[in-house]
């Protein structure tokens, strides 16, 4: 109880990290893109968590919202709309998945020695920067709030516009003719 | 202990691969859409890391962008599935041999 209580951010971290890659796995060897689906909501849940654990607690509201909320059902609606039956016999992998697999460790295993090999100094050296909005301590999605509004005002309203771009284009192609 | 952003770096890094794999290797369209997913949320991870580590905002605000952007791309990517289904009765990926040269 000691250890857990001295170490819980380490713990906390551990766990959810077991569960995101164990989720994110499942999503992608799953025969029935349902149960797929409901993996890859768990997979975003506790990404969430790892978020929070970061001190990025509008991240995490945002993750929860937008992907655990939107994308989850626009998944969820197109899986109902096409016919799974069709599915069930067919092979779930590409004849290249071995090859696949084999170069996926030996990336994974770049990754970790590149990582390894930088060291990066103490991490948040200026915590209350993480919550600043104009010299007084606020909050985190106050800070960025202020940021979003007034250093990337114009990335912003591109973004905005890029969504209704989306949005117009996928009621286009979804249109029956 | 002290989780250092190393830490997240590997994670997003195994997180990135296990997308990767998923959208080289499935041939269920709904599935590589769903890897796509996996990718940019492992970028969000990283980018969330190194605003910790730089105690700097701008990772958290790039963060942002990505959902939207992710957001963004589901729709379309679900809109051309559908239209796929519509055509073939099947979202299996090796029919989709339309533009082979």
């Amino acid at each position: 109880m000691d250890f857990l209580v001295a170490n819980g951010t380490a713990v906390l971290f551990y766990l959810f990290a077991v569960i995101t890659v164990g989720s994110a796995i499942a999503v992608i060897t799953m025969r029935n893109p349902m149960y797929s689906a409901i993996s890859l909501l768990v997979c975003f849940l506790s990404m969430a968590a790892l978020f929070l654990l970061r001190h990025a607690e509008f991240i995490a509201v945002v993750q929860v919202f937008v992907y655990g909320g939107g994308i989850m059902v626009l998944f969820l609606f197109v899986i109902m709309l096409v016919n799974l039956h069709k599915l069930k016999e067919m092979r779930l992998f590409g004849v290249q998945w071995p090859m696949a697999v084999i170069l996926a460790i030996l990336l994974i295993g770049l990754i970790v020695v590149v990582v390894m090999s930088v060291s990066f100094g103490p991490p948040n050296p200026y915590p209350e920067q993480l919550v600043d909005v104009d010299g007084e301590a606020l909050g985190n999605s106050e800070a960025v709030g202020w940021h979003l509004y007034r250093e990337y005002l114009l990335p912003f309203e591109i973004a905005s516009i890029f969504l209704l771009v989306a949005m117009i284009g996928a009621v286009v192609l979804a249109r029956k003719e | 202990m002290e989780i250092a952003t190393t830490h997240y770096l590997v994670l997003s890094g195994i997180l990135f691969v296990i997308g990767l794999v998923g959208i080289v290797t499935r041939r269920n369209m709904i599935i590589v859409l769903m890897s796509i997913e996996l990718v940019l949320n492992s970028v969000n991870l990283n980018l969330v890391a190194f605003s910790y580590q730089m105690s700097d905002l701008t990772g958290q605000v790039m963060a942002v962008f990505t959902i939207a952007v992710a957001a963004g791309e589901a729709a379309v990517g679900l809109g051309i599935l559908v239209a796929f289904y519509r055509l073939h009765s099947s979202i299996d990926l090796e029919q989709a041999t339309e533009l082979r040269g």
